[in-house]
């Protein structure tokens, strides 16, 4: 007689892909700054704030976009993609940096745009970076991306928000990156006169080029705690003071104190301040508007 | 001074200098031989100034007998009334500017300005402007919008200030600033890069109607030094990143980056200053005659297309 119980009676590994059960990634998050632990489930809730100090984790669009918009969104200009105009070459092509790092992130360049409501009857353009696509970096898609959003915005006379978390321009595109710049701040110009509001929501870095553009001319400029936000990188100040930075330079907390955001927001109550203070705005329009039509 | 492309050129005219020292005691007859080396060195300059390389360009951008803004503005210019400071903090030395005659015409013009020896280098903070800078320029600029006149910028910058004070006056937003005002200005604005245009600090005075490059100068989004340390981890790539970045200014307008190049003397507007200013006043008359002529309505739109059309990306 065989004894059944070591005897696999199908062979192989027989459950459906549909009804494997999702592991979950961690259920549990240590926060990278004060290592406490809390519940995942937790910590989304709280918007990947820890619960325990505040810390503002490092998030992205899709993060982003499910903080104002839940699920109901739509995302525009997708069809803008990168190129290596230059054939630029430094440790490795920038060609081949791109395929790899959008296969790695997923994402086809470090900004993406969505259309959405904030709350009902409050729309909203969103044009939000992703910080591990290349550090951020604003090539020639950033800067047509948040051109597009920015005129589309204008287009239908709704107002638009930049999330900026960037180390600034992206070397590999050299002067076209430079240029964006530009770009993207005379399509705020004309923003401006349509007397669209134009909100800059800064978060941890916002350096260079993108300091140097449209992440300064919001009509609110609003960061979130403790962001380190700065034209200049600190290591290059560092470098050229020759001595150490005081403590909180180029924190957020720094630039209200000396006049550059209106105010520090926690990301718990992003959407419920944004919506506050878009319905303040609502439906008010310039007297005159005089060109760019 | 030379630098060690110049080799070449340097050379023959040291021996041309110890033939023409013969030819003067006048034992020898050495006229064929000082022919020959005068066509030599034409020869040697078209050669080496003409397969100029990035990292070449940039040093010579750099050559300390090149003319600054003042230089331009004394030289080219007539009855220049200096104006100083934001109205708010200070008024910073690396930038100047007024208004002045070009010509028959009165043109507001300002730019960068660095400085000759080591005392005024650091007076004039190498060229590099703090935030007071950029506000004092769009003060001029604003100014010369009210009177209807038009606004001439020269670039020469190795990057905005990076420092302490710089930062905590808002660097990023005076530069922020400047972009947004300075595209919808209502009179025509010629920009030219006479020396380094760096990055941000360079563009904070860089956005016009026609954006023009002397054809030893160089515009990028970082400068080779920095460019190689951040991405190579070392600075001894300079010359590899500054072929990188693309940054001369055949490059430029090959990218459509900027509107034309204007040509120097062989070897640099180092070496006859006179012939530069000259050319550059007759260049900048012929876009204003065109420019002036433009409704303000249409220069601002002309303007903003001209640099929202600037950038290379896929649309599929």
């Amino acid at each position: 007689m065989k004894l059944p119980w070591f005897k696999r009676e199908k062979a192989g590994i027989t459950t459906q892909t549909k009804d494997k059960k999702a592991t979950p990634e961690g259920l549990w998050h240590k926060c990278s700054r004060c290592k406490k632990v809390c519940d995942t489930a937790d910590h989304i809730g709280n918007k990947w704030v820890c619960p325990n100090c505040n810390y503002h984790t490092k998030i992205g669009s899709a993060e982003y976009f499910n903080i104002l918009f839940g699920e109901t969104f739509e995302l525009l200009f997708e069809n803008i993609k990168p190129t290596d105009p230059l054939e630029f070459f430094d440790t490795k092509s920038y060609k081949d940096r791109l395929v790899d790092t959008i296969a790695k992130t997923n994402l086809d360049d470090a900004l993406r745009v969505a259309v959405g409501e904030v709350a009902e009857g409050v729309p909203l353009v969103v044009a939000c970076m992703d910080f591990n696509f290349i550090g951020g970096s604003m090539g020639s898609v950033m800067g047509e991306r948040i051109a597009r959003a920015i005129d589309y915005g204008r287009e239908n006379k709704i107002p638009v928000m930049v999330i900026s978390k960037s180390g600034g321009a992206r070397m590999m595109e050299a002067a076209f990156s430079l240029m964006q710049m530009a770009k993207t701040s005379a399509k705020l110009a004309l923003l401006a006169q349509a007397g669209v509001p134009y909100i800059s929501w800064l978060t941890d870095p916002t350096t260079g080029g993108v300091t140097a553009s449209f992440a300064m001319l919001g009509d609110f400029n609003i960061a979130e705690p403790e962001a380190l936000i700065g034209f200049a990188g600190p290591r290059v100040i560092r470098e050229t003071i020759g001595k150490d930075l005081p403590k909180g330079f180029q924190s957020s907390e720094f630039l209200l104190e000396h006049g550059f955001v209106d105010s520090i927001m926690q990301r718990t109550e992003m959407k419920e301040k944004l919506t506050q203070l878009l319905r303040l705005l609502a439906n008010k329009r310039p007297i005159e508007a005089e060109i760019g039509s | 001074m030379s630098f060690d492309f110049e080799k070449p050129i340097v050379e023959l005219e040291e021996q041309l200098e110890s033939a023409q020292k013969i030819a003067e005691k006048g034992k020898v007859d050495v006229s064929g031989t000082i022919a020959e080396l005068r066509q030599k060195i034409e020869v040697a300059k078209k050669e080496v100034y003409g397969n100029m390389t990035g990292w070449q360009k940039v040093q010579l951008s750099r050559h300390p007998d090149r003319p600054y803004t003042m230089d331009y503005i004394e030289n080219m210019t007539e009855g220049f009334m200096e104006q100083h400071g934001d109205r708010n903090v200070k008024d910073d030395k690396a930038i100047v500017g007024g208004f002045t005659w070009l010509g028959d015409r009165t043109v507001m013009i300002l730019g960068q300005q660095k400085g000759r020896n080591t005392k005024m280098r650091q007076y004039r903070n190498f060229g590099m402007p703090n935030p007071e800078g950029y506000r004092k320029a769009l003060r001029l600029m604003k100014l010369a919008e009210k009177f209807n006149i038009p606004i001439i910028t020269l670039i020469d910058t190795p990057g905005a200030s990076p420092g302490l004070e710089a930062e905590e006056r808002g660097q990023g937003e005076a530069i922020a600033k400047n972009l947004m005002e300075m595209s919808v200005l209502k009179v025509p604005v010629i920009c030219v890069v006479i020396g380094e245009g760096a990055s941000g600090g360079a563009l904070g005075i860089g956005v016009g109607d026609r954006v023009l490059m002397l054809e030893n100068t160089w515009y990028s989004v970082i400068s080779p030094e920095s460019c190689s340390s951040i991405l190579w981890r070392s600075w001894d790539f300079k010359e590899k990143a500054a072929e990188s970045l693309k940054l001369t200014a055949e490059n430029m307008l090959a990218n459509g980056l900027i509107d034309g190049i204007i040509p120097e003397p062989l070897g640099g507007a180092n070496t006859d200053p006179a012939t530069i200013y000259t050319t550059l006043k007759a260049v900048l008359l012929k876009h204003l005659d065109v420019l002036s002529k433009l409704k303000p309505a249409k220069l601002i739109e002309q303007r903003i297309a001209k640099f929202s059309a600037m950038g290379a990306f896929e649309e599929v």
